[in-house]
């Protein structure tokens, strides 16, 4: 039997100047399918670490109270279970039945009974592999959906769920929706956070909003929030059903060739490619995961040479140097003609502030310090950087970092931009803006070519389309 | 690249030894080895246990595969103290320039590359022969090490691997921001440190992210933990330590009669 009640609760982690949530009352029932909203910074992930009792009292300041059961979270952890996003960052062991076994070992369960609550917890999950399985060798999805078998081995009366599906890509996300409808009874109460509005609201029967500012901005059914503030939310970044994207699909046809890919590949990553990539194109690469989608892109970017096959720039992309592959160019050549920006932002950052991240490319390439001003400024107030301008890029959310991520690829004005994952886990905010970015590098005669899981950002934007399969079923 | 899986067969009958007992058995043997300057006890060692080996399930060419690192450092070793070293006792072997070899030297020099593999092979037989979960299940249960410890390093350890990728990740990701050393050597040791810095705050995220996961699953709980997994020590294991001590024993031994021994101390 688990119910929430926050009441007037608040908390900012030490050394913040700003309280990650504040002035929140909420009361959740026992048995409630709950999901979370809310843009990206309103401290949903710290309201369900506080709920798991994940807070100790040393490493922040709370205000107001929060219980589970009438209980400090603190001391009723063994109610709680709470699933992250990465499933990399969560398996503990090597095989998957004594990964399941972890929980169950730490409070301490006889050991007669562990196994019989590792099987079950695998079967409530339909997990499709044996216990002997190594965690290394499962796709994400089904990483993710082990973890969800190690929390539920501990039979939480609370099931938190902070963004499961985030890091995986479409069948994996669907893999985990199953997994969590089939685990759910009338026992569990679930708590859960998640951008894919599709994803979530089959399994929630409320929706719960927080405030930017602190507080429940909404509460209620699905369908009477969304039809009551649908507007406001999507305007917030929310992903609201119902609130179709505008479509950005090129209005002239395709310029010149840029780049092209001619029988590329790189066993066991990629079997064998070709594609051309032209001026005023939007290119969409999709496909299952490990299908050697980012090791396109890293190929197609000039920074991983091929074992097979060729790329090949055009005189129109690189002039002279056409002749030589891209990935044999010195580094300031390449990013003045072709601009990478990678699925994590934080591998790209090199120095200590937005500002300087933004003036090393065109240093780099040679620009004077005045045409360097004018571009970070651009930039900067393009990409609503501004405020942030001296701040750390390791302290961006996650909307900001990838916002910078692109604005340094596009500070050497490179003629193609290849991207991984670009709108990976970003609001509809960030995402809208993306958007609107690359169409307008496109319409401006620039070459684009995504890696992208995201259906709608294909349908928003991508002019021609190429399906990569994995490379064991494409021999 | 680094390799940890067990590579033998789970059937062999020394490898099937409980974890600890292994570990305790070589760290024996790696000690009495440490103790002695001369050739000749280690190249007992050696032939010791390159003898058990079968016992071990473990084959010399896979265990010569892993030694390689070492095959290096010690033809390293070799070379340099032959060339360099201060003490030039001994016959004259050969003269060349300012290089004088003795052979008081070249037997210094083959002593301490026969103990570099003597102490190193019982460590590499246990890793070859060890499921990691095992070792820190018997850590636990018949060392009394604290599981937050055992389990911690276990799960860090899965990690391991990932840092390789992200080490080329991070690389790729410099030069798409226009940065490669080129030819410069200074500006490589830098990117070299810069890379090394970003892929370190990487890990510790990951690797708090993970501390936390773990204490969301109870890790942290202050009930006494119960075991899944039952490693047994028994009277084999036992019988493998002492077997251990008494062939380090006998390598001393022999090497005391035929007047070898050089104590490190003394």
């Amino acid at each position: 039997m688990s119910a929430v009640r926050l009441r007037g609760f608040g908390w900012r982690h030490a050394g913040r100047k700003r309280w990650a949530v504040r002035g929140l009352d909420l009361r959740i029932e026992h048995g409630e399918r709950v999901l979370l909203l809310g843009a990206s910074g309103a401290g949903k992930s710290t309201l369900l670490a506080a709920l798991a009792g994940l807070l100790p009292e040393d490493s922040g300041e709370q205000e107001g109270t929060v219980e589970v059961d009438g209980r400090d979270p603190r001391t009723a952890r063994e109610e709680v279970g709470l699933l992250f996003q990465d499933p990399e960052a969560q398996l503990v062991m090597a095989r998957c039945g004594d990964d399941v076994a972890f929980g169950p070992e730490n409070r301490g369960l006889p050991t007669e009974q562990i196994w019989p609550r590792v099987d079950e917890a695998l079967r409530r999950v339909g997990f499709r592999y044996g216990r002997d399985r190594s965690t290394a060798a499962l796709s994400g999805g089904e990483q993710q959906r082990l973890a969800l078998a190690g929390v539920l081995a501990l039979r939480p009366s609370l099931l938190l769920l902070d963004e499961p599906t985030a890091n995986l890509d479409p069948a994996g996300a669907t893999l985990i929706r199953d997994a969590v409808a089939m685990a759910l009874d009338t026992d569990t109460t679930l708590l859960l956070v998640e951008h894919r509005l599709a994803e979530a609201l089959p399994l929630v029967d409320r929706v719960v909003v927080l405030a930017p500012g602190g507080g429940v901005q909404a509460d209620g059914a699905p369908q009477a929030v969304f039809a009551a503030h649908g507007e406001a939310l999507a305007a917030e970044g929310v992903w609201v059903p119902g609130h179709p994207t505008p479509l950005r699909r090129a209005t002239t046809a395709p310029g010149t060739e840029l780049l092209a890919a001619d029988e590329l590949a790189l066993p066991p990553r990629l079997a064998s490619v070709s594609l051309t990539v032209r001026a005023g194109e939007a290119l969409a690469v999709h496909g299952p995961n490990g299908a050697g989608k980012s090791t396109l892109a890293l190929l197609l970017g000039g920074l991983l040479a091929p074992t097979a096959g060729q790329v090949t720039a055009t005189p129109e992309l690189a002039g002279r140097d056409a002749r030589t592959p891209p990935h044999r160019w010195r580094a300031p050549a390449l990013v003045g003609r072709i601009g990478s920006v990678f699925q994590d932002p934080e591998h790209q950052f090199v120095t200590t502030t937005v500002a300087d991240e933004l003036a090393l490319g065109p240093r780099r390439t040679g620009r004077t310090e005045a045409q360097v001003r004018t571009t970070v400024d651009a930039l900067l107030d393009r990409l609503r950087l501004t405020a942030l301008a001296e701040a750390n890029p390791y302290t961006l959310s996650g909307g900001e970092a990838r916002r910078l991520s692109v604005a340094t690829a596009l500070a050497t004005a490179p003629r193609l931009l290849v991207c991984d994952e670009p709108t990976f886990g970003q609001d509809r905010r960030t995402w809208r803006e993306l958007v609107e970015l690359f169409a307008e590098l496109r319409d401006n005669g620039h070459g684009l070519v995504t890696v992208t899981h995201d259906p709608e950002f294909i349908a928003a934007l991508a002019d021609r389309q190429v399906r990569l399969d994995h490379p064991r079923s494409a021999l | 690249m680094i390799n940890l899986e067990p590579v033998t067969r789970p059937d062999a009958p020394l490898a099937r030894r409980n974890p600890v007992a292994k570990l305790a058995a070589a760290l024996l043997c790696s000690f009495i080895l440490i103790a002695t300057l001369d050739p000749v006890t280690p190249a007992i060692a050696i032939a010791f246990e390159l003898a058990l080996l079968p016992l071990f399930g473990v084959r010399l060419r896979v265990l010569a595969r892993r030694a390689m690192p070492l095959l290096f450092s010690a033809v390293g070793v070799l070379v340099t103290l032959v060339l360099f070293a201060a003490e030039r006792s001994g016959r004259i072997l050969a003269e060349a320039g300012p290089f004088l070899i003795t052979s008081g030297v070249l037997i210094t020099a083959l002593g301490l590359v026969l103990r570099m593999f003597a102490v190193a092979l019982p460590g590499l037989i246990v890793v070859a022969t060890t499921d990691p979960t095992d070792l820190a299940d018997a850590l636990v249960q018949n060392a009394k090490l604290p599981a937050r410890f055992a389990y911690g390093a276990l799960a860090a350890f899965r990690l391991v691997p990932l840092l390789a990728q992200e080490w080329q990740m991070i690389s790729m990701a410099r030069r798409a921001r226009g940065v490669d050393a080129g030819r410069n050597p200074l500006a490589r040791l830098r990117i070299f440190g810069s890379t090394a810095f970003t892929l370190l705050v990487g890990a510790i995220r990951r690797g708090t992210r993970l501390a936390v996961a773990m204490d969301a699953r109870g890790f942290d709980a202050m009930t006494p933990r119960s075991m899944a997994r039952r490693q047994h020590f028994g009277r084999a294991d036992g019988l493998l330590i002492a077997g251990a001590a008494v062939l380090a024993g006998a390598a001393l031994t022999v090497s005391v009669a035929v007047g070898a021994f050089r104590p490190l101390i003394g």
